[in-house]
């Protein structure tokens, strides 16, 4: 046994549960696929690339103090690790500058995290097109930025990169919002949920204040968007349709972003059954209130096991380590019951603001199913919507079958860029519910491993060097 | 086009190549991040109809920024730092379906 606990992802959720799981004294092994710990929001917390601190903001330097207990906790700590597969039997395999080991624990813990949601515009594989989060990561490292972007879509993280931005004294062409004015009546019907969370409310609207004051084109109520340009130079305009209005933008750098959903690859690979969520329109684990999932031997936490913020994520890692050293009798349920009730209770606050956020910032249809038959679905293996329409057209029942029927989903990125809009469109299509219609069957790895990584396997000798993986 | 707003022009420089033109880059760079600000938006073709694409998501998910590192192809350029002597091709076209192929015999998520 390596491990009591092997951690999958070093973010809030991961951090978090590793220092706890160090505290009630069990052996912690975690391992993330980024070179340094931090996760999404807190990314390279521990080397910051930029010198001016007011450009990303207090909520990201409040990571380095998780950081650096995490860093204290004695958790051993593989950096630059791809977990690619968890057995039935609690071996963990990754891979790790090109080579492939594994390692065995009693229990996994999957904190694997939130990617953005995807945004099938016309246009939007064009170089030059990236998520807004994207633009956000080449800030955080190595401290890029572009001048003169346009930034589409809606959500509270798209309205912060754009503060960033603007921090960073960095022209932003405009702002295209897509939340549609009546998602505000929707989400007045939380109202009481929003004032329980005010203290974001608060900041959200400071933040909106700003971009106000800095006076750049914020234009409401888009309902079309496209990107134009070519394969070879990448994209060079953006058109829109505002209340009714079409209008042309010339830009070189198109930011996308509609929300972030759960990254459900390792944990639906690992056979823990999900759920489609309504209300984020998004596949989420089946757990119970300690983020045990359907799988005995694996837990999940953070965004992973549902979108709730990163105060929320470290919460549930907390809670979901309880359980683990229940399970593995390190306490008496007890003792995990008194230690948890004030985090329970925190964490309640935190998710009561939740519904109104997935409300008021659903996206639309037209940006979550594409309407136009040449839009690219899946951008790897370059199935268009009329290439889904043909398919359900001759018969095909769902996301698993219109792989043999068109490749959809079956390029490199195993359907992280088509997967939710496949699920979305092929329920339509069928005139199914979106539960029922299912998504894709996914199996280990959950990365594509090239055929020399999986003989490093077999030959233990050249197996990673324990000694020389990248540990800290 | 990206420029850099870190200001910290103390940091230490490190060597590559791009399609042979060598240049100068910051450590800790990712190799999609050395591609974007040395203006290069595109960082392979794809297989079927051969159109450019870049890097998308710069987190791993996309596979979109797939560069040969060293003579080793498919390597996801945003999820790999820079080294002194480091030598990066864009993947063109048919260059790629050999491999792309291998891959998908073991890694296609069916
Ligand atoms: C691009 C992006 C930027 C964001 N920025 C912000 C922000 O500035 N402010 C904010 O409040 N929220 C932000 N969020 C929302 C964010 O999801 C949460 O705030 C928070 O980071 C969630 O914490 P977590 O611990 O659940 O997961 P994360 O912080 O996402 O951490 C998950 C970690 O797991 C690793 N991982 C995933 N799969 C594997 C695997 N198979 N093998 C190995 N490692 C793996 C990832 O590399 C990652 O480091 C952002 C989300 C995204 C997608
Ligand atoms: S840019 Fe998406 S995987 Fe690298």
């Amino acid at each position: 046994m390596d491990a009591d606990l092997a951690i999958v992802g070093a973010g809030p959720a991961g951090m978090a549960a590793a220092v706890q799981a160090r505290q009630l004294g069990l052996s912690v092994v975690l391992l993330d696929e980024q070179p340094r710990a931090g996760g999404q929001i807190y990314r390279n917390i521990e080397r910051p690339a930029l010198r001016d601190r007011a450009i990303l903001g207090p909520d990201y330097y409040a990571g380095a103090q998780l950081a650096e207990a995490f860093r204290d906790s004695g958790c051993r700590h593989i950096s630059g690790a791809t977990v690619w597969q968890i057995t039935p039997e609690g071996q963990l395999f990754y891979s790790s500058e090109g080579a492939s080991a594994s390692l065995n624990c009693r229990h996994v813990l999957i904190a694997s995290g939130a990617q953005e949601r995807p945004m099938p515009i016309p246009g939007w594989t064009l170089p030059g097109v990236m998520t807004a989060g994207a633009a956000q990561i080449l800030l955080k490292n190595p401290g890029l930025a572009a001048q003169d972007a346009v930034f589409a879509g809606s959500g509270p993280l798209l309205y912060l990169i754009v503060w960033q931005y603007l921090q960073a004294g960095i022209r932003v062409k405009a702002v295209l919002d897509t939340m549609p004015a009546g998602n505000y009546r929707s989400a007045l019907r939380q109202l009481g949920g929003a004032l329980r969370g005010r203290h974001y409310l608060i900041k959200g609207l400071k933040l909106f204040r700003e971009i106000k004051r800095a006076g750049i084109p914020f234009i409401r109520g888009v309902t079309e968007l496209e990107a134009l340009g070519d394969s070879g130079s990448g994209v060079s305009q953006v058109r829109y349709r505002a209340k009714g209005r079409q209008a042309l933008i010339d830009t070189r750098q198109l930011f996308l972003h509609q929300g972030v959903v759960p990254n459900v690859n390792l944990a639906m690979a690992s056979g823990c059954e999900h759920r489609w969520n309504d209300r984020q329109l998004c596949w989420t684990p089946k757990l119970d209130p300690w983020g045990q999932s359907s799988q005995s031997h694996i837990s999940i936490a953070g965004d992973g096991s549902g979108i709730g913020g990163a105060v929320a994520a470290a919460l549930r890692g907390r809670l979901a380590v309880q359980q683990i050293a229940c399970l593995l009798g390190r306490q008496t349920a007890a003792q995990r019951d008194a230690s948890s009730r004030q985090w329970r209770r925190q964490l309640q606050r935190e998710l009561a603001f939740r519904p109104f956020l997935d409300t008021l910032y659903r996206p639309t249809e037209p940006f979550r199913k594409p309407v136009r038959e040449e839009v690219m679905v899946c951008r790897c293996e370059e199935v268009t919507l009329g290439d889904i329409r043909a398919a359900a057209a001759q018969g095909c029942m769902g996301p698993n079958q219109l792989k043999s029927f068109t490749r959809c989903g079956m390029g490199p990125c195993q359907g992280r860029q088509c997967g939710l809009t496949v699920s979305e469109l092929m329920a339509e299509l069928n005139q199914q519910p979106v539960e029922d219609s299912g998504y894709y069957r996914l199996r280990a790895p959950v990365k594509p491993l090239n055929l020399g990584e999986l003989a490093t396997l077999a030959d233990p000798a050249a197996t990673i060097d324990q000694e020389t993986a990248n540990e800290h | 086009m990206f420029q850099d707003v870190s200001q910290r022009a103390d940091r230490a420089t490190v060597s590559i190549t791009i399609d042979g033109v060598i240049h100068q880059v910051p450590e800790g760079y990712t190799v999609a991040a050395a591609l974007l600000a040395t203006g290069r938006n595109a960082s392979r073709s794809t297989l079927v109809s051969g159109q450019s694409r870049g890097p998308y998501c710069l987190m791993g998910v996309c596979y979109e920024c797939l560069v040969e590192v060293d003579g080793i192809p498919n390597r996801q350029g945003c999820m790999t730092e820079v080294r002194d002597g480091m030598a990066i091709r864009r993947q063109q076209g048919v260059g790629v379906v050999g491999q792309a192929t291998e891959q998908q015999e073991v890694g296609d998520g069916r």
